[in-house]
């Protein structure tokens, strides 16, 4: 099964490392694997590394691309991640 | 600068990133690289082996990491999600599957395969514009440090073996080193690189402990035991001082500490000026928790209560009952003293999962604030029958964000009558004289002020937005945040006129941008009549020392010659050398950055 869905980038500091920290640990739970991707580049969500070599200041829009069995609620709470920005106040 | 006589066997400069003044021994700590042994494996044998020994290596740093993060003191443990994203790094693929399959693709040995994986993570890192991202490598060198040391076995140094009081002098220091630290032992921190937002910077102000960085030749000079003066508030390093610097320093050392205590026990008192008069001094706060903090500062009251993290928190809407509750415990902690509840400030691409909002290109100038409310009148009614409702249970004001003409206030009042309408059709009590203002953050509210307040009970200038609006600029964009300048005249004569304005009506007018908790304001703002100020609260104290040396009248005759400068510049040094006048204590304490 396949999920793509775009998510938006929200809190000030972008994709940092506590919250690119906070994405793999989300893809940990789960066996389906996430790609995310900006532009034409598509990197390992899984990744710490590979999701900061994306560089995702504020504002920047990726997509998500959750491929396996429990895509759909990862999709889920991969989006509430993104809304709740990474659970920074601002 | 240093007086020469003051001097001791040598002084160095670096940039002062945490405040405050230390005499003691120098801890150097060497922080130098492992050496790398290149080899190439000939058999597969040696291969599969050397696949092990890297494995094995990765779980012994594991081990080690995760061992740091539970010894880790409270004081520091929010900085544990950097001990998290190593224990990432080292499961990472680009660092652990590419070195493994460098070893066994490549033949060589996994120190040279290591070394090879950081390389390229290194290639992909420095072509990031970036700068916070880009210099994270600091952080994947910092593994890969751990992962060489468990690889050549040998045991690196630790932080957390220091037992003796000292200065930690080191090359650097990365993140992991800072939370191994046992902060009991340190009594500051210097280092030859990094700026004002390293680790260390972060850590030394989270700890109150004096740091200096960028010093370039601190660990070449000083010698592990040398005495040390270092001061915190001018980045001065004095190795190995003589007894009168050592007289100078403690004599300095005491009066920042004095001047500190000082104005924190003094905050709890109102602040009244030389002249007799009470000004209003307030916190901004966006959760029920802050507002211990409000008070432990000594607020007179919420300035601002931002609302917006109840929508941003749940997937779907806050219900009523939700807000209510909120509101509620709000205005009865704080009670007596006032809160100020400002509605609903987000834009619609917040919501863009319940509501389908298109994106825009420009969203601080798009829909959002009391635009948005307005054409969502049902969300925006069910948070005015929260405010409302909440009004019984203390002191409550009702605040519109982003007005910009007299037309949303008209509309937004019909809201609100359908709102008290439909309370008074249940019966349910609230506060039937709730005040009800505006913030004044668009420019054409300020040309406006005269026919607003006709139709309010007072403004709150947001000078955030009134700055970013009235000189062009996006605060966030780096390029022209040189250009955000409080002390613009045109801000300032903006200010005035609202000032003035509410005053003719007989409406209250306060101040919460970060202008209202900046030192060097405080003298301005007063001078053209500000009379009530909102700030994070931890301003409070500093700001109300400042009023308590100022006098109204003699700040307000400074201020006609403070309209009559033509730049910012002109305004801000015109300010800087009232101020040393003012409350001279700030300068020479070090308070005032120039």
């Amino acid at each position: 099964m396949e999920v793509v869905r775009k998510l938006k980038i929200n809190n000030n500091l972008g994709i940092h490392a506590r919250a690119a920290a906070k994405i793999v640990e989300l893809a940990n739970r789960y066996s389906s694997r996430l790609f995310l991707k900006k532009g034409d580049q598509e990197v390992d969500g899984g990744s710490i590394l590979s999701i900061l070599t994306l560089s995702c200041p504020k504002g920047t829009e990726v997509q998500a691309r959750i491929v396996g069995e429990d895509s759909e609620n990862f999709m889920k709470e991969l989006n509430r991640l993104f809304e709740k920005k990474f659970g920074e106040s601002r | 600068m240093i007086d020469q006589k003051f001097a001791g066997e040598k002084t160095i400069r670096g940039i002062p990133v945490s405040p405050g003044i230390i005499i003691g021994k120098a801890r150097l700590v060497d922080r130098s690289r492992v050496k790398i042994l290149y080899q190439y494996l000939i058999t597969g044998d040696q291969v599969n082996r050397e696949v092990e020994r890297f494995k094995e290596a990765i779980r012994a740093t594991e081990e080690q990491l995760t061992m740091l993060k539970e010894r880790m003191p409270d004081q520091v443990n929010q900085h544990g999600f950097i001990l998290d994203s190593c224990l990432m790094m080292l499961k990472d693929s680009m660092l652990n599957e590419a070195t493994i399959q460098k070893i066994l693709n490549e033949k060589i040995n996994a120190e040279w395969a290591l070394k090879k994986s950081l390389e390229e993570i290194r290639e992909v890192f420095t072509q990031i514009d970036d700068e916070y991202i880009s210099t994270r490598i600091n952080d994947v060198e910092n593994v890969t440090e751990k992962i060489l040391r468990n690889l050549s076995g040998e045991a690196q140094e630790s932080l957390a073996e220091i037992n003796e009081r000292g200065i930690i002098v080191a090359h650097e220091l990365s993140p992991v080193d800072t939370t191994e630290l046992n902060i009991n032992m340190v009594m500051g921190f210097i280092t030859d690189v990094g700026g004002r937002t390293s680790h260390t910077a972060i850590m030394a102000q989270a700890l109150e402990i004096p740091a200096i960085v960028g010093l370039e030749t601190a660990t070449d000079l000083i010698e592990d035991g040398d005495l040390l003066v270092v001061d915190g508030n001018t980045g001065d390093v004095i190795i190995n001082p003589d007894d009168s610097a050592i007289i100078y320093y403690q004599e300095k050392q005491f009066q920042h500490e004095e001047f500190k205590s000082s104005i924190a026990r003094k905050s709890h008192l109102p602040a009244i000026t030389l002249d007799g008069r009470r000004i209003a001094v307030k916190g901004n706060i966006e959760f029920l928790e802050e507002v211990a903090a409000v008070r432990d500062n000594g607020g007179d009251g919420i300035g601002l209560f931002r609302t917006e993290f109840l929508y941003l928190k749940s997937k779907g809407l806050p219900s009523e009952e939700e807000l209510f509750q909120d509101y509620r415990d709000m205005a009865e902690i704080i009670s007596p003293d006032p809160v100020t509840i400002r509605t609903l400030d987000l834009g619609g691409d917040k919501f863009s999962s319940e509501l389908e909002i298109t994106r825009e290109m420009n969203p601080a100038l798009g829909l959002r604030a009391i635009r948005f409310c307005l054409k969502e009148p049902e969300l925006f009614k069910s948070q005015l029958r929260a405010i409302l409702r909440a009004s019984v249970y203390g002191n409550v004001q009702l605040m519109f964000p982003m007005i910009s003409g007299l037309q949303e206030i008209l509309d937004a009042k019909e809201i609100l009558a359908e709102a008290r309408n439909e309370l008074d059709r249940k019966k349910i009590e609230y506060d039937r004289d709730l005040a009800m203002g505006i913030m004044i953050e668009v420019p054409s509210a300020v040309t406006m002020a005269e026919v607003l307040a006709q139709h309010v009970d007072f403004f709150s200038i947001g000078t955030n937005d009134l700055i970013q609006y009235s000189l062009a600029i996006d605060r966030i964009n780096e390029h022209v945040a040189y250009m955000y300048q409080p002390f613009h005249p045109a801000i300032l004569r903006m200010i005035w006129h609202v000032v003035n304005t509410a005053k003719d009506a007989g409406i209250g007018v306060s101040l919460c941008g970060e202008m209202a908790g900046d030192p060097l304001c405080v003298p301005v703002l007063l001078g053209l009549g500000i009379e009530e100020l909102s700030m994070n609260a931890r301003s409070i104290p500093l700001v109300k020392k400042i009023i308590r040396s100022i006098s109204v009248e003699e700040v307000h005759a400074d201020f006609d010659k403070v309209i009559k400068l033509h730049t910012a510049d002109e305004v801000r040094a015109h300010i800087l050398d009232k101020m040393k006048v003012l409350v001279p204590e700030l300068e020479e304490k070090g308070f005032l950055d120039a």
